[in-house]
Formats: structure tokens, sequence, C-alpha cells
């Protein structure tokens, strides 16, 4: 018999009595599920947020802040800094020829979630040429609202988390009271997270004068970033940084995700450790138990690769069953789970929906199979060495 | 007592199950220390140290500006003693990555209102007569290597001065030791300037500040001291919201996330891989020993006395395991804590490791010690 015929042959066997082991091989099963699903869970709340955060428009807007501003929250831009970043060289022009630059002014507001949780909610002021440079924003109910009244349209996630922003109802921000007219979809970004009002009726209803904290900008395809970077650095009347809306969405959830990484490898990471004790474990009561067959095996003439082979074949096996279970409780029971948290960056409480992409479970299977390869490993070679005459002889 | 040899030799009667099984109840329980640790670490540490101090902030949101006025009238409300304010400076020390966190204040009374944080009346003096002086707590001292007499650029994106610049600059007069628990947060390792000197160099937004820290004579009258304060700004174009200082960290922390429901489930998670796995290694255990354990019967051992054998082992195992779990997760905390803010794993999940623990060694040990004292001789040692 060829080696392969006799790994083949090994290990189908092997596997056939699987059922009679059912409880001890549960113990893999469960505890790689068990890893699988945090690492999994964890990483997808990352995900998830990465992605709201990184979800662009059109492939090339950017956003302009002041010199050295972190997030958008921190930076401010008077009128005329505004007017002249319109000004600049490298903005598309939308079809009545004016540039697509929306300056925009970005509040904070206390308010309450529908749990009755205070939370902290941006609330964005456009122009009218807001929506020539963010056209993802689609009104899925009501209308827009008007410049000059207190009228305000709320992002979906925004009417799902908080109380009191269905569209007709009013709701007193401090000291002026908006009239919600409309809710708006945006493809997923953070801006679903926002409530969003006329620009100058937003900035006297709280005192704003006519500034505002960032400029964003539709970029000219032909000269691209480069042109209009170059165009408002020379341009000595401004102090402001510019980046396209991918890059600044990146700096946004880097610490955030950072941390859920963090999160996620070190729990994962420990719990892993547990779960290989637990196949280690399992695999050893596997070979013990088998000990008398794979000394018969070996008595008439099987080599020991097929022995150790088996061994491997089985704890994968049991990983990838485990690795798969886990992956599929972390999706079923998190995928497009809807979360909210306060993200330095963002300004306010952004909520995002926990993504189990396929990448994220492949993960999960690679660790499910390492934690199988390494629980496999010591039983295997310890079968292997099993002195056939004394394995035959015990009863 | 007597059966100590007895239950021993049970348990190392295969030494790489046991030891298996063990170490990966420490793991176990070495994670479970370490999540309910930061937890409950968080927690306590927003305590009770707060209680007799209320915050003000704008009712719009806390990073929005009050005037400074609204002091003056605050300090009427009955039972207000102190109240010190600050505003948010932001900025940052040579690149924008380094941020440095800088508040406007009133030192003098910030060291009343914050005992916590040991500023001498020396240094509150040296404050008032440095007018661009600034006072800095221990740890970020020594995080840039800073001393008494230096000059720190600072660099800001919101504040503009007088001459049209944003580059600031202010003189070390003095470097504080905050408590320990005060030590790693925000307050503790802030940049303190003074707001009276701030308020007059900056551009825009003068005469507001972003919070009032108010020092009440008796925190059961929080409440009413609040809504006096609140009442006085209502329906003005600044209304003001005022909270307990712990109640406002809290709701900060819930803002975060629901550490509490991550912690919770990652803990279950674990816990009932961990009851399964143990509770199967036991079984498995008395299983093979069942011709052993039949023997125990014949020589005269009671159905009652075998199967307590079988628990008390199945509970040395799970006590001794969670206790060096328990052990391990108070050390991890020692050093990851330095970053998290708690560093000592809270008494509270300590005794609620070990009744895990417990109850984890009964679920497991039960079953075969039902079938240890359920035992027939015969059948079980005929390998029936």
């Amino acid at each position: 018999m060829s080696a392969l015929t006799q790994i083949a042959a090994v290990s189908a066997m092997n596997i056939r009595s699987l059922p009679q082991r059912i409880g001890t091989s549960s113990v893999v099963v469960i505890g790689i599920a068990g890893v699988v699903a945090v690492l999994i869970s964890v990483l997808a709340m990352s995900t998830g947020l990465i992605r709201t955060l990184q979800k662009t428009g059109p492939d090339s807007r950017a956003i302009v802040v002041r010199t050295g501003s972190s997030a958008e929250l921190v930076s401010v831009l008077m009128n005329d800094a505004a007017l002249a970043i319109a000004d600049s060289a490298g903005i598309k022009k939308g079809s009545d020829g004016r540039p697509l630059a929306s300056p925009e002014t970005l509040l904070i507001m206390n308010i309450s979630k529908k749990d009755g949780a205070d939370a902290s909610a941006p609330f964005r002021g456009l122009t009218q040429d807001g929506f020539a440079v963010h056209p993802e924003i689609k009104i899925t109910s009501g209308r827009v609202f008007q410049a000059g009244v207190t009228e305000m349209i709320v992002g979906k996630s925004a009417q799902r988390l908080y109380k009191g922003l269905d569209v007709g109802s009013q709701i007193k921000l401090r000291s002026a009271t908006w009239t919600v007219v409309g809710t708006f979809e945006s493809g997923g970004s953070g801006r679903e997270s926002e409530l969003i009002a006329d620009k100058q009726t937003l900035n006297s209803a709280y005192q704003r004068g006519n500034g505002g904290q960032s400029v964003w900008v539709v970029l000219d395809p032909q000269g691209g970033l480069q042109t209009f970077k170059d165009a408002i650095t020379t341009n000595p009347q401004l102090q402001v940084d510019v980046s396209t809306e991918k890059d600044f969405g990146t700096r946004q959830s880097a610490q955030i995700s950072k941390i859920l990484e963090i999160v996620a490898y070190v729990v994962g990471g420990i719990m892993a450790i547990g779960a290989i004790f637990g196949a280690l474990n399992t695999m050893y009561s596997a070979v013990s138990t088998r000990s008398r067959e794979i000394a018969t095996l070996r008595a008439i003439g099987f080599g020991p690769v097929p022995v150790v082979v088996s061994v491997f074949v089985e704890a994968l096996l049991l990983a990838l069953i485990g690795g798969s279970v886990g992956a599929l409780i972390a999706w079923l029971l998190f995928n497009g789970h809807s979360v909210d948290t306060l993200v330095g960056g963002f300004g306010g409480q952004l909520i995002f929906d926990l993504a189990v992409t396929p990448w994220l479970v492949a993960l999960g299977i690679i660790w499910a199979c390492v934690i199988g390869v390494i629980g496999g490993l010591f039983p295997a070679i310890r079968a292997a060495r099993l002195p056939v005459a004394t394995a035959l002889r015990a009863v | 007592m007597k059966y100590f040899m007895l239950i021993w030799a049970g348990l190392w009667r295969k030494k790489t199950r046991t030891v298996l099984t063990m170490l990966s109840i420490v793991v176990a329980f070495l994670l479970f220390g370490l999540l309910q640790g930061i937890n409950q670490g968080i927690k306590a540490g927003l305590g009770d140290t707060g209680n007799n101090r209320l915050w003000t902030t704008a009712r719009m949101s806390a990073v929005s500006s009050m005037p400074a006025a609204l002091m003056v009238r605050m300090q009427t409300v009955k039972g207000v003693r102190t109240i010190a304010h600050l505003s948010f400076f932001g900025g940052y020390f040579q690149d924008a990555k380094n941020a440095l966190p800088a508040f406007a204040t009133n030192v003098d009374k910030l060291a009343v209102v914050y005992p916590e944080l040991n500023i001498t009346p020396a240094q509150i003096a040296a404050m008032q007569t440095t007018r661009p002086g600034a006072l800095i707590g221990r740890p970020l001292a020594k995080k840039y290597g800073w001393k008494i007499g230096d000059k720190i650029p600072v660099g800001t994106t919101i504040w503009t001065n007088n001459d049209g610049s944003n580059n600031w600059a202010f003189d070390i007069v003095g470097i504080f030791d905050p408590t320990p628990q005060f030590e790693r947060s925000p307050l503790g390792s802030a940049f303190w300037i003074n707001y009276a000197y701030w308020d007059e160099a900056r551009k825009f937004d003068n005469h507001r500040v972003h919070q009032f820290i108010v020092q009440v004579d008796n925190p059961a009258q929080a409440a009413v001291i609040s809504s006096a304060i609140d009442k006085m700004s209502e329906n003005s174009p600044d209304e003001t919201r005022t909270q307990t200082e712990n109640a406002a960290l809290q709701s900060q922390l819930k803002q975060l996330a629901d550490i509490n429901f991550i912690a919770n489930s990652i803990v279950g998670a674990v816990m009932f891989t961990l009851l399964f796995l143990t509770a199967n290694t036991m079984m498995q255990s008395v299983r093979e020993r069942i011709p052993e354990l039949a023997v125990l019967k014949t020589l005269g051992f009671s159905g009652g006395t075998v199967s307590t054998l079988v628990l008390v082992e199945s509970l040395m195992l799970c006590l001794f395991a969670a206790a060096v779990g328990l052990v391990l997760s108070a050390g991890a905390m020692k050093a990851v804590g330095s970053v998290l803010g708690p560093t000592r794993l809270p008494g509270i999940v300590i005794a609620a490791g070990l009744v895990i623990a417990v109850a984890l060694a009964i679920i497991s040990g039960l079953p075969p010690a039902f079938r240890a004292q359920r035992l027939n001789i015969v059948d079980a040692l005929a390998g029936r």
C-alpha cells in the first residue's frame, strides 16, 4: 500500500469513529467557536466603523480645515477664508458654472436617545450649494429644509437612534425650536448620523456669525488634489489643510479602530490559548482511547506518518467545524447590528452597522486552523511514538 | 482531610489532562479578571470623589461656551461654596499630533474645588505674578521632560490671539503632584493656563467659558442647587445644564461605548466554553476510574463518601486554577492598567471570580459524583 492510500485509510477510519467521541470532540468545536465568534464580533465593529467613515461620494471630494485641525469640529474657517477657498483653482465647476464648494458649519447638540440616555449629535449647516457637493444625500421622506426658517432634515440612522425626530415633529435644541421636515440617506456614510439645516439659519440660531468649520469641494478631475492643494497652500490669506475625504475619514477612525483591534487580538489571543489547551486535552484523550487501535495498525504494517496525519486531519476537521460555527454565530448575531459610539475625530455620536465581511470570516477560519494544528501536533507525535507492544498489552 | 492524599492521587492520575484542564481554567479566569476588573475599575474610578462637585456646561453641548458672568449669579445660590471654571484651549506641542490637554482656568478656585490636584499656595501665587504662566501635572512634565522656567510654544487650531497668529507661548511656573486617582484623569495631566491672561489675549469668544465646577456645601442638596443654577439661564440663548460630576462622567462613558455589555458578553462566551470543557474532562476522568471507584466501594467506602471525593477533587481543581488566573489578571492589570486607568483588581471581582469557580466545580462535578454514588459494584468491577 502506498503512503497516500495508508493516510486516506487511517484518516477515514478515524473520522468514521468521531461520533463515538462526540462529547470530547465537541470541546474542540465549542472552544474554537467561542474564540472565533469573539474575534470576529469585535473586529466587525472596527470594520463597520472604518467603512462608515471612509464611505465616499464622488471619488474626488476633498475637505479643507484650518491648519492642524485633527477634526472638523475643532477647525474654524471664517467667511472670507471660505470664499477664498471656493475661488481657488482646481475645483470642478457645477452646471451653473460656479465652483462646487460647500462651506459648512458643524455643531454638537445634546439630545436624548430613545432609551433616554444622553448623546451628542452632530448638527451640520449646509448652503444651497451643499447638495451639489454631496449628491449622495437623498431625501427619502418629506422635503429639504428652507433657508431662513428653523427647519432641518435628519439622517436615517439619527432618526432611528434619537427621540422625537419623526418628520413633522418639533424639537427644542437649546434656545431654538426646529421642525423636522425630512429624512435622508447618504449611502451608509457618517452623514446619516447627522442633523442638517441651512447654514445661515443654524449660525444665527446659535450666534455663530458667518463662520464655519470646513469647506468641502469637488476636485477638478484634470488637476486632481495637487492643483487645488498648491492653489490654497500658496495663498497667503489662508492657513488651511486639505485632504481627500477618504484620508480624512481614515484619520478619524484610526484611534478607535486601533483600540478595537487591540481588544479583539488580546482577548481573542488569550481565549485562543485557552482553546489550544482544550484542543490538546481532547486530542490527547482521543489518542489514548484509540491507542490499542493505533498499535494494531502499526503492528500490521502501517507507518507512523499515516497515524500522525490522521490525528492532524481529525484536529483540523474539528477546528474547521468550530471556526465555521463561530463565524456563523457572529454573523447571525451581529452582521448589520447597529451600534453608536462617540468618535473623537467625528465630533459626535457616530452610528454604524457592524460588518462581518468575508475577509473577517476567513481570518476567523485561519485562527481556528492554527488552534487546531497546534492542538493536534503534540498528541499526533505521542500517537506516532506509541510503543506498539505495550499499547497492545494494555487492556 | 484524611482522604486528602487519595484525592490528590486521583487528581494527578493523568498529569497531562489535569495540567491542561487547569491551564484552560487559568486562562478563562485571567480573562474574567482582566475584563471585569477594567470594567469595574472604570466605574469605581468615577467613584465617590465627585459628589460635592457639580458640573455646569452649556445645554447645547459640553463643547459650547457660556458667559463667564454667569458665575457671579451662580455664586448667589444658597449652598454654593466655591466656583471654578475652565475653558478648552486644546492646542498642540510642536506638531498637531502631540495634542496638549490645555485648559484656561481661575487657578486659585481650581485648587479649592479640586484639592486632589495638590496645587500649593506658592504655585497659585506664581501663576498670579506670571500672567502667561502655566501649571502642569507631574505626568505631563515627565512625558516631555519639562521643568519650571521652561517656555513652551503651544499651537492651536482654534484660538487666534490679538496679534492675529495662532502661536502661543507659556512659562511653566509650577508642577503639581495629583493624587494617584487623579494622576491619569484629564485634569491631573492637564496644562493649566491663566484664564484672565488668555481671555484678554484671544481674538474672539471673549468673556465666555466652557464649564463651571461648582463646589457645594452638602452633596445631598446637589439636585436642588443644580436646578436653581439651570433656572437662572432658562430661555436665554445660553441655557445651562448642571449635573453632579459623577453623573456627568458616567454619561460621558456611556456615550463612548457600552463597555459593560461588551465585557459581559465576552466573559459569558468564555465561561460557557470553559464550563463545557471542565465538565467534560471531569466526567471523562470519572468514567475512566469507574473500576477504581468500585474497588473503593468494595473496601467499604459509602456511596456518599465516594461522591464527596469526586466533588472535592473537582473543587480543588477549579479553585486552585481560578486563584492562579485571578492572581495573573491582577498582575496583568498592573501592566496594562497604566494605559487604561485602574490598576488594582477590585475585591468584588475577586469574590465574584471565586464564587464562579465554586459554581463551576459543582456543576461539572455533580453528574460524575452522582454517577459514582449510584455505582453498582458488581457491574463496575466486571467492566460492564
